[in-house]
């Protein structure tokens, strides 16, 4: 991941210790402070982070003001103009049940955009506190998750989420549960590998030495120094959990009818392309592209920052 | 060598150990007995008791453990609940079924995925590297169902070049058959792309900068001599190892393609299963998947080792 994509060329700015920020009158920033904004500055200058920053905007408004954008009641059935093709009153066409399919296009940011990031924020929480714990103790417990964690990735993350969706159920919640629970080994695996490194350093030494509690080296100490790779980490996450529960909705396990999601309306319309009724399909696919897109853009500008 | 075979043999069993206990309970969470669950709720409790006698799901959820897990040491599979016929009947064709795409899906995208990292690395941080990478790394973030459909628009729908579903008609040749799983494999391919090549990019990135390279250089070797027998070389070793982790993935992880294209793989099954509450397909299903993977990563493993003395004696030790 590190090497890809956009050269950054003012690497060297951001390497120089704030030794020089401190001799100049103005009051010196701290350390964290200033390496929090070269790194913005960075970002800003990342045709990649720009170009997902700016699809990702484009699809958070719709989220937020949906029902305001479309022309239609995304909801509204209409079996008389059942799949209309493309014209001058319904831009995108109507779907089998003569429902604007812009609409539904439009107002299907709203569910993506909120599962997925709490899912993938769940994950990312419980996947941090397990790789600090397995990272810092090593031994038994490291081993034993380490083995479980394997027999999970052993098999595709869609079959584990379609098992777990079968067992518990098909439900939002249910869908935010299960994402969350397949990519916590994931990140804490990610996150440990961190940890491990940064447990050597000096200054977790020091904490022991002067007799600081185990919480407090994990979340005081350890913890801010990895929150570099966290951040990719969920960046880089957010992009699968669209991917799995767009994937996991089309298999009609995931976010359920009558909402307007996009994998929901690809997988109830699938079928009709050969009839010659691709729009239905087509918008909706674009639109789960464009997504993906758009926040691994996103999150490649993001760990090409933190990651150098 | 042979300790570190012994040593990633055993690793493997004891995970697949661990995933036959994660599938086998986890499948059990389901509130509700199974008998009632095929013969529906207006059958007579008798009759729900006999069925469950029948399947053995009366008995304790430790007994039926170790029922399933005996009989696959017996190559017995067990006995599909929708079906009636043997789990094996079901899964085996299936995944001969899904190798045969993903060997299809291989064949294509190894190649393509190496020349296109290679290119990159040749031109880093110029416009053809931009474009592999970005083009690349979005091509693969694109779940493989929004690939199907499009591909199927295009070239099925609105070109009429290939046929919109997967499977060929009985007794068509080999060539009719690559045909219709052209478009499937062209998702994977599209899938898969951007990743092999960010691996083979990263690889010959840093053989291009190791020390061997420049004394190649210094030492007056062609640029194309230097590249192909100093670079690549050294460079492809990680990626084809990579690779090959991919396998799990492209056999068991395909459901959506498969649904779209209607092909009979081990992701159709897993999907039947799942959508009938067929657990002991679903189960089997499963762990041959956990297999399949595991066995490709211990094979990755071992050429990796085999091919590189380093990582051999390192792992030995």
């Amino acid at each position: 991941m590190s090497s890809f994509g956009e050269p950054i060329g003012s690497s060297v700015t951001a390497a120089e210790p704030p030794a020089q920020a401190e001799s100049t009158l103005e009051p010196a920033p701290s350390e964290a402070k200033v390496i929090r904004r070269e790194r913005l500055a960075l970002l800003l200058r990342s045709k990649t982070f720009i170009a997902g920053a700016v699809i990702l905007a484009f699809w958070i408004v719709c989220a937020i003001f949906g029902y305001l954008i479309a022309p239609d009641d995304p909801l509204l059935t209409n079996p008389v103009k059942a799949l209309q093709a493309p014209s001058s009153s319904h831009l995108f066409g109507t779907d089998t049940l003569g429902r604007d399919v812009l609409s539904r296009v439009i107002v299907g940011a709203r569910d993506i955009l909120i599962v997925a990031p709490l899912a993938t924020l769940l994950a990312t929480a419980m996947g941090t506190l397990l790789g600090l714990v397995t990272g810092y103790y090593r031994g038994f417990v490291d081993d034993t998750l380490g083995r479980i964690i394997d027999a999970i990735l052993a098999v595709p993350v869609v079959i584990v989420g379609l098992l777990s969706l079968v067992a518990l159920g098909p439900s939002t919640v249910t869908v935010i549960f299960v994402i969350a629970v397949v990519f916590t080994p994931v990140i804490a695996r990610t996150v440990r590998a961190a940890v491990l490194t940064e447990r050597q350093y000096e200054y977790v030494a020091a904490a022991r030495l002067r007799n600081e509690r185990t919480p407090y080296i994990l979340f005081g100490e350890i913890l801010p120094n990895v929150m570099g790779p966290v951040l990719v980490e969920f960046t880089v996450r957010l992009g699968y959990a669209i991917f799995t529960i767009a994937t996991l909705s089309f298999l009609g396990f995931g976010i359920q009818p009558p909402a307007p999601d996009w994998g929901l309306q690809i997988f109830q319309h699938y079928g009709l392309i050969s009839g010659g009724y691709w729009w239905p399909v087509l918008f909706p696919a674009l639109a789960i592209a464009s997504l993906v897109i758009g926040v691994n853009l996103l999150a490649d500008g993001i760990s090409q920052v933190f990651e150098r | 060598m042979t300790r570190f075979i012994a040593k990633r043999l055993g690793l493997g069993l004891i995970t697949l150990w661990l995933l036959s206990v994660l599938v086998f309970f986890g499948t059990q969470i389901l509130p509700g007995d199974v008998a009632r669950r095929i013969l529906g709720p207006f059958a007579t409790q008798s009759a729900v008791n006999a069925l469950n006698h029948q399947l053995g799901t009366d008995k304790s959820v430790f007994v039926q453990y170790w029922d399933w897990i005996s009989g696959i040491f017996h190559g017995n599979l067990g006995t599909s609940v929708a079906t009636r016929t043997s789990v094996s009947s079901i899964v085996f064709p299936a995944l001969w079924h899904s190798a045969k795409l993903a060997i299809l899906a291989f064949i294509i995208v190894v190649p393509l995925g190496i020349l296109g990292g290679v290119l990159a690395a040749l031109n880093e941080g110029r416009f053809r590297d931009r474009f592999i990478s970005v083009g690349g790394l979005s091509a693969t973030t694109v779940p493989e169902f929004v690939w199907a459909v499009a591909l199927i628009l295009v070239f099925a729908l609105w070109l009429g070049l290939l046929p919109s579903t997967a499977t060929a008609p009985p007794g068509s040749g080999f060539f009719s058959q690559v045909e219709y799983l052209v478009l499937p494999a062209l998702c994977l391919v599209f899938v898969l792309f951007g990743y092999i090549a960010r691996m083979a990019r990263a690889g010959t990135i840093e053989s291009l900068d190791a020390d061997y390279t420049r004394t190649a250089v210094i030492k007056g070797l062609p640029y194309r001599t230097v590249v192909r027998r100093h670079v690549l070389r050294n460079s492809l070793l990680p990626t084809i190892a990579v690779v090959a982790t991919q396998a799990g993935y492209l056999i068991g992880g395909l459901v959506a393609i498969e649904l779209v294209f209607n092909y009979q793989g081990i992701g159709q099954v897993l999907y039947r299963a799942a959508t009938q509450k067929d657990f002991p397909v679903l189960q089997s299903a499963v762990l041959i998947v956990g297999v399949v993977y595991l066995v490709a990563t211990l094979l990755a493993d071992l050429a990796y080792s085999l091919l590189n003395p380093r990582l051999r004696f390192e792992s030995a030790a």
